[in-house]
């Protein structure tokens, strides 16, 4: 599971993507010069606060950054080596919902509430895999009862308000997976549900994951999902990755201050004893107005002179294969860290 | 309370492990909460709406809370914690029970008595947005309780105090004249907790205080409140669906199900020895931000939704989702009763 060692190739490539919103008071920069990639047959974890940038990469890879206020200004989102980017609008229908598909956050909202589950689900499989009404029908019923809601083709008449939250979030992963995407983006799949109808969609996006073999995106503020299902980990801050790597050394062996601080900042279930939290002091930038040089440097226990004037680039950690950061600070070597280590 | 025997020396925030509290000396009990009952009632639509049922939000619900404590109430949306919240501060009139505070049964006081004790309990909420006016300055709404109250005193004094009650929470005096749409949503809670301490209160219940605020900024708050209950001696009652955030705080934890409370135990018995099956999922579906412990657990997944309250499952609540529920009927007809099982623990499931 975690830190496969064997990678499938390449499927989705992010290169130096940037996106900003241009609102009256100012420019926003909301994705700055992001670039990973996803293989076949990978979940990768974005994680990161309110306010970050996770969702807006999602939706710049999607295509679905409105303009105006939104645009994307720079990078390449490579699809099997094919720019999605530079598609037109006729091209990328094609490629949305079928070869790379998103369900959201918030399954009430992205459902139709005055179409029938069925029609919601039928549409895509008539579009993009050209089926007839019937066939469309009973791929339909097989999608339900794949996500797990029992009795599926007898549902799809059913309306969305008819369905509880964890069964219409069913509902749009079956919607997700109908053309057998070979990336699926999940954008806080569970934020909205309880922890323990999270942990069924959780379970059932995993196990679609390894039987279909797509890959999946999660998109999270919660470490904890991300430990358990993610396989390789991009932490996202003011509109950057600053720290990535397998899932299992980035817990293990943090090297930026943010990630050493959001993961200081959760309690865990497992803590032995009532201890105190080290929280991260002050507040996320305003990415309308980003200071000059890193744009944690105001919350950071290590700063030091250079971090105000210059943006440290993405750097391969020493001694590991594939764990990247963009920090000036040593943090292994400096007497801060033992605010975390003594927690 | 009157019948409490312990002295002084006893009291307070003397932490909850061993626990060899023998069952008639609970120790220093501020808050006690005897088979408390909330009912809402459904009406037929139409010109004369009937009565023709009862959303059972709380049904039947014991616990006590220490003095000085956090007792944390846990469990997932629609199961009955914020209504156990509302319902010790008589939002509501209680269907039944007693909600005896410092030895008084709330439920029997009648408004103008009970406006006496409201002094003493307070509440934060979840949503610093819509629990502040938005029309009044954060030293006006800091101040409100204290007038209300009759604890303004002269000018000069009140405006001390609402000083220090923000810089207490951690926010700058000079902010008293800013409205709440000026302030973060940390910082929002901030007031919010500064309200519920203008009064002196003994008891606050924090319904869902973190859960709408980032994580970096949830731990602030979380130390925070911590760090108030040291200096002021607070008793809390932590109302969250979060578990781990809930462990962290807590004393002890209420876990609740569809209007019941499920189990009761110290934080340390609740994560090494949960007895109660729904407890035992819970915690199975929390993640731990560590991949190598996360490669090691066991994971219990529950089957299907909580169900209606409206038409809550016979016997025990649980029976319809649990993985140990037994065929011969016990489960599914008779309601398990709560039963202490030693080391300040308390379960109801026949299966313990």
């Amino acid at each position: 599971m975690a830190n496969s060692p064997s990678k499938g190739k390449p499927i989705l490539e992010i290169k130096d993507l940037v996106t900003r919103f241009y609102i009256p008071d100012g420019i926003v920069k909301a994705v700055d010069g992001v670039s990973y990639t996803i293989h076949e047959g990978e979940i990768v974890g974005v994680v990161g606060e309110s306010g970050c940038g996770k969702s807006v990469t999602a939706l710049s890879i999607m295509g679905l950054i409105p303009w105006p206020p939104g645009v994307i200004e720079q990078g390449e989102v490579l699809l099997d080596g094919v720019d999605v980017l530079k598609m037109d609008t006729e091209e990328m229908l094609r490629v949305r919902g079928a070869e790379l598909s998103m369900i959201f956050q918030e399954p009430m909202t992205s459902l139709n509430p005055v179409l029938t589950i069925g029609r919601q689900l039928t549409e895509s499989l008539e579009v993009h895999l050209d089926m007839d009404r019937a066939g469309a029908v009973a791929r339909a019923g097989e999608l339900l009862e794949m996500v797990g809601i029992p009795d599926g083709s007898s549902r799809l008449d059913d309306y969305p308000h008819q369905f509880s939250g964890g069964m219409r979030q069913r509902v749009m992963i079956a919607m997700g997976l109908s053309c057998n995407p070979k990336v699926l983006i999940a954008d806080e799949p569970t934020t909205a549900l309880d922890v323990t109808i999270q942990a069924q969609i959780l379970e059932l996006i995993q196990r679609l994951n390894q039987e279909l073999g797509t890959a999946v995106i999660i998109i999270t503020h919660n470490l904890g999902v991300v430990a358990r299902y993610a396989d390789w980990v991009n932490v996202m801050y003011a509109g950057r990755i600053i720290e990535s790597g397998p899932a299992a050394e980035i817990y293990e062996n943090p090297q930026h201050p943010y990630t050493l601080g959001l993961l200081s900042s959760v309690p865990r279930l497992d803590e032995p004893k009532k201890s105190k939290l080290v929280p991260i002091e002050g507040m996320p930038p305003d990415l309308s107005d980003l200071p000059q040089g890193c744009a944690f440097r105001a919350r950071c226990r290590f700063a030091i002179e250079k971090c105000a004037t210059e943006y440290p680039p993405s750097e391969l950690i020493d001694g590991t294969d594939d764990h990247h950061r963009s920090c000036w600070i040593n943090v292994d070597e400096s007497a801060e860290k033992d605010v975390y280590v003594n927690r | 309370m009157s019948t409490d025997s312990s002295t002084t020396e006893a009291t307070t925030t003397a932490p909850q492990e061993a626990s060899e509290t023998p069952p008639d000396a609970r120790g220093d009990v501020l808050l006690d909460v005897k088979d408390l009952k909330m009912y809402f009632p459904v009406s037929s639509r139409g010109i004369i709406p009937r009565h023709v049922a009862d959303v059972k939000a709380v049904d039947g619900v014991d616990f006590f809370v220490r003095r000085g404590e956090t007792l944390g109430l846990v469990g997932e949306s629609g199961c009955g914690k914020t209504t156990v919240g509302r319902s010790i501060l008589q939002v509501y009139k209680t269907t039944g029970g007693e909600v005896n505070f410092d030895g008084t049964d709330l439920t029997k006081l009648k408004a103008k008595e009970m406006r006496r004790y409201r002094r003493r309990l307070q509440m934060i909420f979840q949503d610093p947005y819509s629990s502040l006016n938005p029309r009044m300055t954060a030293g006006s709404i800091i101040g409100e309780p204290m007038r209300i109250h009759g604890m303004a005193g002269e000018r000069g004094e009140y405006r001390d105090r609402v000083e220090e009650l923000l810089r207490v929470v951690g926010l700058n005096p000079y902010m008293r004249d800013r409205y709440p749409h000026e302030f973060s949503g940390g910082q929002r809670q901030r007031i919010g907790i500064a309200r519920s301490l203008a009064v002196r209160p003994d008891l606050i219940i924090c319904d869902e205080p973190v859960s709408a605020l980032d994580v970096s900024i949830q731990a602030q708050i979380i130390n925070l409140l911590q760090e108030l209950q040291e200096e002021y001696n607070l008793t809390y009652l932590f109302i969250a669906h979060d578990l781990s955030v809930v462990r962290h705080i807590s004393d002890r934890v209420a876990v609740m199900y569809l209007g019941k409370v499920v189990e009761i135990a110290t934080r340390e018995e609740l994560y090494e020895n949960p007895l109660h099956p729904y407890t035992k999922a819970l915690m199975s579906a929390v993640p731990i931000p560590d991949p190598s412990v996360e490669r090691q657990r066991e994971r219990i997944v529950l089957q299907g939704d909580v169900p209606s309250p409206l038409r809550p499952p016979s016997g025990c609540r649980f029976h319809t989702r649990c993985p140990i529920a037994i065929e011969d009927g016990l489960c599914s007809e008779e309601d398990p009763e709560f039963r202490d099982v030693g080391g300040d623990h308390w379960v109801a499931c026949h299966r313990v």
